[in-house]
């Protein structure tokens, strides 16, 4: 029996799921069960992402199939691409492919809106002084790189001049 | 504190302790939230200074957050192959974290209780794990770890569909819950088919480990929520609860029912796979974990076998490849291997024999 995944090698690793009431047998090779996580519990639940990804891309994607022609403006995402690797490219994909993810979410989650918390309100002058920290990093490395150890030194004075770690209150302490 | 790797790989494991509810059962109890900065390609979909940045970033974090006292931080570059093995192994990082060299982070506190791997398929995931059914201590350690993170973070959260994630199965709560379950005598007495079938396993995913054949490895199984978007973080944590405990009573049910009905059989089941692993000469991974499921029960069962729980899931975890590598301090072939292993459980389970006393010990015994 060859492997359900890549079809190439001898499937030798046997795999049954309970999905929505259904149990489903998978026959895969080695490496696709490995890569599938299936002696990995931190791995998400195999769905057939893939699959479902080809059906809603007509004729694979070429010609004038609106939905395989979607571009993501911010990461060059196109949706063909998106149903290929079955991950995005950036948060921005999610409006830029809206239109045909709402079919999707139904088919994974069996809905298409979120439910419970959401973020939490970010603290923005730490958040000022964390990427203000990072880039004072990144110019002090190209320095020592260039050798420039007047820079270096004023950007070690900048860095330790920088408020140190935030104050833990009691208040950030609740659950969110 | 923990300084180094070394130190990290030296301490007990405190989610294999065999403490918590149902820990006779039940082994852990693990949580998973998915996280993305906003303004920043994916990981698969960044270049490498990006990636770099994203590390950096949380790294700062981090740094000034309370959360450092607590644990350690490696950039991906400072761990070696043979690490990463050992990484997996605890898994602490997934197989996709070591895909390529593209820049990474981890963190890892200092009980292992927690964990957070930077740049794996997401920006962030934070995993928190209990030993034993735990999901609501698991799910606190991680908001955490998010609520230290938010300090200096901006999460890419959408108001309609939530916590944005790299792949669509994930968006919305970014949370995946996960129970791995010792159910042994359902798959000796075959009701394992009946007994899915009975659950109530709406949203709810359960798949064995499965090793060469079609046997499950170990008799371990995992729960989890198949979906993330549309329901509450509570109401997926309920939905697992709940079908956990359906199968963690079915489960005690099959047990009892071994022990009253046929005692000799299954004690003399259990008592042979002690046999076998306190004197074989070559164990394979496989063999090894099939054998060490039924001292588990018997164990479990209170079979004075000299061992309590926590020593069979640490020696589960402890006979893997790069465990015991690690262990010899060398390179080994397979073959090797499954020499040092059978060595390392044959001493395991006679040291422990003869040096644990259970019950008044007749003179002239030992
Ligand atoms: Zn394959
Ligand atoms: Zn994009």
């Amino acid at each position: 029996m060859k492997c359900e995944n890549c079809g190439k090698n001898d499937a030798s690793v046997h795999f049954t799921q309970i999905r929505n009431n259904k149990k489903t047998e998978m026959h895969l090779c080695k490496e696709c069960a490995k890569q599938k996580g299936f002696h990995n519990p931190l791995d998400d639940v195999p769905f057939p992402l893939a699959e479902f990804l080809n059906s809603m891309v007509k004729s694979g994607g070429t010609g004038t199939d609106p939905i395989a022609r979607l571009v993501c403006s911010e990461c060059g995402m196109r949706f063909i691409d998106f149903s290929r690797v079955g991950r995005f490219g950036c948060g921005n994909c999610y409006r830029a492919f809206r239109a045909p993810l709402e079919d999707l979410f139904r088919k994974i989650h069996g809905a298409t809106r979120h439910c419970g918390r959401t973020n939490q309100q970010v603290d923005h002058t730490v958040k000022g002084v964390v990427e203000e920290e990072v880039r004072l990093k990144d110019e002090l490395k190209r320095a020592i790189e260039r050798e420039d150890f007047e820079l270096a030194a004023a950007l070690r004075d900048r860095l330790k001049a920088l408020p140190s770690q935030s104050e833990p209150t009691e208040s950030a302490q609740q659950d969110g | 504190m923990m300084k180094s790797f070394d130190d990290l790989i030296k301490r007990p494991v405190t989610w294999l302790s065999g403490e918590g509810e149902h820990a006779n059962v039940v082994l852990s109890s693990r949580i998973r939230l998915a996280r993305n900065l906003s303004k920043h390609r994916y990981p698969v979909r960044a270049e490498p200074d990006e990636a770099r940045e994203v590390v950096e970033l949380v790294r700062t974090v981090v740094d000034r957050s309370e959360l450092v006292k607590e644990g350690i931080f490696f950039n991906s570059e400072s761990l070696t192959p043979d690490d990463r093995e050992i990484l997996i192994e605890r898994h602490l990082i997934s197989p996709e974290f070591m895909r390529d060299e593209a820049p990474r982070g981890l963190f890892v506190d200092d009980d292992e209780a927690s964990s957070l791997m930077v740049n794996e398929e997401d920006h962030m995931r934070i995993q928190a794990v209990r030993s034993g059914l735990d999901i609501r201590q698991a799910l606190q350690r991680a908001r955490t770890i998010e609520r230290h993170l938010a300090e200096g973070l901006d999460f890419d959260c959408d108001t309609r569909l939530g916590f944005l994630t790299a792949c669509p199965t994930n968006v919305g709560t970014g949370l995946r819950v996960s129970i791995m379950i010792h159910l042994p005598a359902l798959v000796l007495t075959k009701e394992m088919d009946t007994v899915l079938s009975q659950v109530n396993k709406f949203g709810v995913g359960v798949r064995g480990f499965y090793g060469e054949g079609s046997d499950v490895l170990g008799n371990l199984f995992q729960i989890s929520n198949q979906t993330t978007l549309g329901r509450t973080e509570e109401d997926l944590v309920d939905s697992l609860e709940k079908v956990t405990r359906q199968l963690l009573m079915y489960e005690e049910n099959a047990r009892r029912r071994l022990f009253t009905d046929a005692p000799n059989h299954i004690r003399d089941k259990l008592w042979r796979a002690f046999g076998i692993l306190a004197n074989a000469r070559v164990l394979s991974s496989q063999e090894v974990m099939n054998l060490l499921s039924a001292v588990r029960l018997g164990v479990a069962m209170g079979e004075s076998m000299g061992l309590d729980l926590r020593q069979v899931n640490e020696l589960m975890l402890s006979v893997q490849p790069a465990h015991l590598q690690r262990h010899f301090e060398k390179e080994m072939t397979t073959e090797e291997r499954d020499v040092a292993r059978a060595e390392m459980v044959r001493k395991m389970l006679t040291r422990k024999r003869t040096t644990r006393r259970r019950g008044p010990r007749k003179s002239g015994e030992n």
